[in-house]
């Protein structure tokens, strides 16, 4: 992570000593959270239930909410809340229901690309693990006081990451376009379709 | 914050949670019948029919919980719990006067607010689906489209009320409130409310339960005490969302009378608030679902923006 997004955030702890084998409440939780997390992640890709799947992405992401919560992360984790358990999941239900959403399983949720998608969500899966490990690895948070309180995330994404910021909307803007662009009908226009 | 501080906030928490609902509900019946010149149930318990909500709770209980052969039977149970928890949540972050008399401070309480009030929703679109039937579907959705086209609104007229105060707390945004603060933010007044009513499908907003085109939408083949936890969740909704505008725009426990009092404050401008949300389904006949899908994209995400740009103006060049 950045110093400038959190200057007291984590702090590299070469003297003291920190013991991992004897964990507080908070980590258990995490842990505890994770399992959780990951279990809802695997039945989400897993279960040929379509809504079911829908619904396990929602414990998944909430999961990782009360991850951001554990971390004192308060503002992500309500932005986590409402954009993708509020938003993103209703959207995919609603997407669900409009096309094709019937009760029991579907035969045709599973492509004969498993196989390759196993194979790459290991692969990524074991590159993230082991690049944040090493990164972060002798950098420890504190949790006695919070980090991600709205105000300091404001101060630091507006005065230090303006530009990123600014970039993200044009990416979005572009995506927004694109997706006008596509869902537009090919061929000629209705217009000249009821002249003919 | 001790043990016997936390439960006791917990407790009167749960006990509004408990309550109001039902007093909206009841308030509901009486409004209405007086509104339509007519008496409504006047004989359980003696003074203007008082006990007809506990004799109704009585009739959910006994019914027979009827689950529908094709129905996707975990989900089916589950969604009414999904669609109610959220509301008990919520009430935690609402500050009801001033000195702390709030469940639990929260940071970016506005935001966790309106976060959670999203995820109710999901009971509605679960029951929708889950009952295998075709109305029950179309009620499922006009529920998420409606969601989709309301939480917008919703939250750039909260956003306003931010700016204003330059905080996400909700105590915080009261500390900060001043009496002038009722005009300035009348439009997002406005808009927050409207959409909040829109969100809880009431009438005139209520395409995706309306009995006379599908039957009663997500809920069609909810029977028992399934569908009275729905109900119960739908003036929970009433009441929290009264709440939220009484807070965000008409400066909750703030009044004439010394700040002892501040609770009385937010009690009677939310029970206004929900008297008038009752009075909205007396008055107006159902919108169509087009017409509640335009009133929200070109009225009301207008008035939301024109708002916050007033809100921003008045910020930067008087304060």
């Amino acid at each position: 992570m950045n110093p400038l997004l959190a200057p007291a955030v984590l702090t590299a702890a070469p003297g003291e000593t920190r013991e991992f084998l004897s964990p507080a409440g908070v980590e258990i939780v995490f842990v505890l959270v994770g399992l959780v997390t990951l279990g809802a992640g695997i039945l989400c890709v897993t279960s040929r239930q379509l809504v079911h799947a829908a619904l396990y992405l929602v414990v998944a992401l909430g999961g990782l909410a009360v991850h951001y919560l554990l971390l004192t992360a308060e503002f992500i984790a309500w932005v986590q809340v409402l954009i993708y358990l509020g938003s993103v999941v209703v959207l995919l239900l609603f997407g669900l229901m409009l096309t094709r959403a019937p009760i029991g399983p579907s035969p045709d949720a599973d492509s004969r690309n498993r196989p390759v998608a196993l194979a790459v969500a290991v692969l990524a899966a074991a590159t993230l693990v082991t690049l944040v490990a090493d990164a972060f690895r002798t950098t420890w948070i504190e949790l006695d006081t919070p980090h991600g309180r709205s105000g300091d995330i404001g101060a630091s994404l507006f005065r230090h990451w303006v530009l990123p910021f600014e970039l993200l909307s044009v990416i979005l803007l572009a995506a927004l376009v694109g997706a006008i662009v596509i869902s537009r009908k090919r061929g000629p226009a209705p217009a000249e379709e009821e002249q003919r | 914050m001790d043990v016997l501080d936390v439960s006791l906030r917990i407790g009167g928490v749960l006990l509004a949670f408990l309550l109001l609902p039902l007093l909206v509900g009841q308030a509901e019946h009486k409004v209405m019948a007086h509104m339509q010149g007519r008496l409504g149930p006047m004989h359980a318990g003696g003074f203007h029919g008082w006990a007809q909500l506990v004799a109704d709770g009585v009739k959910f209980a006994q019914k027979e919980d009827v689950v529908p052969q094709g129905a996707d039977r975990t989900l089916f149970r589950l969604a009414p719990a999904v669609a109610l928890i959220p509301y008990l949540i919520v009430l935690i972050a609402i500050p009801v006067g001033p000195g702390g008399m709030v469940g639990e401070v929260i940071d970016a309480g506005i935001f966790f607010v309106l976060a959670v009030l999203g995820v109710g929703v999901l009971g509605s679109l679960m029951g929708g689906w889950a009952s295998a039937n075709k109305y029950s579907l179309l009620g499922g959705l006009r529920t998420a489209a409606q969601l989709m086209a309301y939480e917008l609104p919703l939250i750039l007229a909260a956003a306003s009320v931010v700016m204003a105060a330059g905080t996400l707390s909700l105590p915080g945004i009261l500390d900060a409130f001043a009496w002038w603060w009722v005009p300035w933010q009348l439009i997002g007044g406005f808009v927050f409310f409207t959409a909040g009513i829109a969100e809880l499908h009431r009438p005139p907003f209520d395409a995706p339960l309306a009995p006379e085109e599908i039957i009663f939408g997500a809920f069609t083949e909810y029977s028992g005490l399934r569908f009275a936890l729905f109900l119960l969740a739908e003036y929970a909704g009433i009441v929290v969302v009264a709440a939220l505008t009484a807070v965000l725009f008409l400066g909750g426990w703030h009044g004439p009378l010394p700040d002892q009092l501040g609770w009385l404050w937010t009690t009677l401008k939310t029970a206004v608030l929900c008297f008038l949300v009752i009075w909205a389904r007396v008055a107006w006949p159902r919108l169509r679902v087009d017409q509640i899908q335009r009133f929200a994209w070109t009225v009301l995400v207008p008035l939301a923006l024109a708002q916050i740009a007033l809100t921003g103006v008045v910020k930067v060049v008087f304060l």
